[in-house]
């Protein structure tokens, strides 16, 4: 019973959304799953919470390795979840000028950017080492991404103004995003698309268990 | 005996100059109104100042196709007065009423330019009668109202009918391979590098005795990616738990924790080693996406992990993860369907599942026939795909060289 009742609910629904995309009476079940989902997932944040506060607390109880990050998840869990329940002076929580709004602008907002800003020299690094001629098909990458990069900006078609127009580095550019990588994503998009409905299909006739731990 | 005294040379002068300003009055002045009365009079149409705009005209009610009912869209031939001139329209009210001479109330509005307005507030198999207002500085004007219009359930969405045939065909072709499978029959299905490189990681991780980490994206159990993510899980587990690896699996969703808390159990149990598992194995980090790749940086910084695997949905923090784990040198195994991410994970990372190789990865590890017969179905739909693609380039190619006047097939089929 274990097994069966996750299979039977899983074929349902499966199926349901299945029909629903064709059927358009069944778009009702298909809403009321979706709403299902939400109302669960969103009970699901508690455990998640929960568990955040539980490991990290284990380990500065137990005084494990790196216990000081369980110490600064903590305070700041609490120091962005208090303001937000009790501090907000009748107002939401989201309003301008509520302490969590101050928080999330000062602290969240610029942390977060950070992160993001790293991705610049990742990106570099990346480069560097995928841009490195050893065999065929990386010096192919490594001369479209010369021609691509030079051709995006100005000097590109600066310095080869002296070819005719539509052979300059711009329109070389131009043409390998519009021909070699569209059609090599298409590609790989048909290929998801097909890879999608065998996956589905393999989850709701319920051959495919192991996200149940299955075989 | 009165006597009439003679006007003075004062009064005179003051006479002549009042007259003077009365001609001058007259020959300036412009006279509007009798311009105006001029021009009626030569049946000219005359433009009043406060006058409304013009009304919309031809208004179109129509039941929304395709759906289960409860749409009415309205559409309408824009006012003379829309774009230009001082009259120039503001916005378009609609009006709605169950009588075509009944009381009409006004359920939305668009801006000036618009012709076109979904009512998804209506009742199926109740007539409605709509309005269409022209408002602007200078007043407003309605429309004639429609024809009666009603929203009706429709049992089939035709313009999926496409889509459709070709769903049909191919889980046909899928469950025609499945049943082969079973039957006994070997299929062949090509070697998938980074497949075959899962053995080795966790096989490596076990001798350098330190963690291997797994990530299953950062989106949750509605992705599908998600769960070819998770079921992926499932076998690198069990392989852990086979091989007394250390597996570490910090997600970004709840869901996502529970169901992999319920995969690695499982599979820790079905490897013979239940004593192994312990709940902490998975735990949740944060729903954020930067907080996410933040404390995964930190992670793989200090545990310095022998395997990382990056098999999910994923967004800009992909290139983040992948270099951070590549700096500590440990093996990374990527798979995502995100055409975007792709080229991220191929430049950093050691192999990399590429779209359908994600989905393709937990029947490829299983061996089962079953499975693995679901994979040889999607070969059907790929030789499908190439058949319309070269039929397409071919159709294209004869009209532009011939000048043939072929049909766009591609255009009238999808």
């Amino acid at each position: 019973m274990r097994r069966e009742v996750p299979l039977v609910l899983t074929a349902i629904v499966g199926l349901t959304m299945i029909i629903a995309h064709f059927i358009p009476p069944f778009n009702i079940l298909k809403d009321l799953f979706e709403d299902w989902f939400f109302i669960i997932a969103a009970f699901a944040i508690y455990l998640g919470v929960l568990n955040l506060l539980r490991v990290n607390a284990d380990k500065v109880y137990k005084k494990q390795r790196d216990w000081p990050f369980g110490v600064v998840v903590i305070l700041g869990f609490l120091v962005i979840t208090i303001p937000g329940l009790f501090f907000s002076g009748g107002r939401s929580f989201l309003d301008i000028g509520t302490p969590f709004y101050y928080l999330y602008i000062h602290v969240y907002y610029p942390l977060s950017a950070t992160m993001f800003a790293l991705l610049a020299f990742f990106v570099a690094s990346a480069s560097y080492r995928a841009f490195r001629a050893r065999n065929v098909e990386a010096t192919l990458l490594l001369v479209a991404a010369f021609v691509l990069m030079l051709g995006r900006v100005p000097i590109g078609d600066w310095i080869t103004a002296w070819l005719p127009e539509g052979y300059r580095l711009g329109n070389a550019a131009d043409w390998i995003m519009d021909f070699p990588q569209t059609a090599g994503q298409r590609a790989i998009m048909i290929g998801i698309a097909l890879g999608l409905v065998s996956s589905a299909l393999r989850v709701i006739l319920g051959l495919e268990r192991t996200y149940m731990g299955g075989d | 005996m009165n006597k009439t005294h003679p006007p003075s040379s004062e009064s005179k002068s003051t006479f002549f100059f009042l007259l003077f300003l009365f001609v001058l009055f007259f020959l300036f002045t412009p006279f509007s109104v009798g311009a105006e009365e001029a021009s009626e009079v030569e049946g000219e149409p005359v433009q009043e100042a406060e006058a409304p705009p013009t009304p919309p005209t031809n208004i179109r009610a129509e039941d929304n196709p395709n759906d289960k009912g409860g749409i009415i869209n309205i559409s309408w031939d824009r006012s003379a007065d829309d774009g230009a001139g001082a009259n120039n329209v503001t916005a378009y009210e609609i009006l709605r009423s169950t009588e075509r001479d009944g009381v009409y109330e006004h359920i939305g509005g668009t801006a000036p330019g618009a012709t076109f307005f979904s009512d998804s507030d209506v009742k199926n198999k109740v007539k409605y009668f709509f309005k269409v207002r022209a408002l602007s500085p200078l007043g407003t004007s309605e429309s004639l109202p429609s024809m009666a219009a009603s929203s009706s359930v429709q049992l089939f969405d035709f313009s999926r009918l496409t889509l459709f045939i070709l769903a049909v065909i191919i889980g046909l072709a899928i469950f025609y391979f499945i049943s082969k499978a079973r039957g006994g029959k070997e299929l062949y299905i090509r070697k998938i590098a980074g497949l075959e490189a899962v053995d080795d990681a966790v096989g490596r991780a076990t001798e350098m005795g330190r963690k291997i980490i797994y990530i299953p994206g950062i989106m949750d159990m509605d992705s599908m990616q998600t769960i070819a993510g998770v079921t992926i899980l499932g076998r690198v587990a069990k392989l852990a738990a086979e091989y007394e690896a250390k597996l570490e699996v910090p997600v970004s969703r709840s869901l996502v924790m529970v169901t992999c808390r319920e995969t690695v159990k499982e599979a820790y149990l079905n490897a013979g080693r239940p004593d192994a598992y312990n709940d902490n194995m998975v735990y949740y980090l944060t729903d954020d996406q930067f907080g996410y790749a933040a404390a995964l940086d930190g992670l793989f910084i200090r545990e310095k992990p022998a395997v990382v695997f990056l098999q999910g949905q994923f967004y800009a923090e992909s290139l983040i993860l992948a270099e951070t784990a590549n700096l500590v040198g440990a093996i990374q195994i990527a798979g995502t369907a995100m055409p975007s991410q792709l080229p991220f994970f191929f430049a950093a990372c050691d192999y990399t599942l590429i779209g359908e190789e994600l989905f393709a990865a937990s029947a490829y590890l299983s061996k089962d026939p079953k499975l693995l017969g679901s994979l040889k179905g999607q070969d059907v739909g790929k030789f499908i795909f190439l058949l319309v693609i070269f039929a397409g380039v071919a159709l294209l190619t004869l009209n532009s060289v011939l000048g043939w006047n072929l049909p766009n097939l591609a255009e009238k089929l999808f």
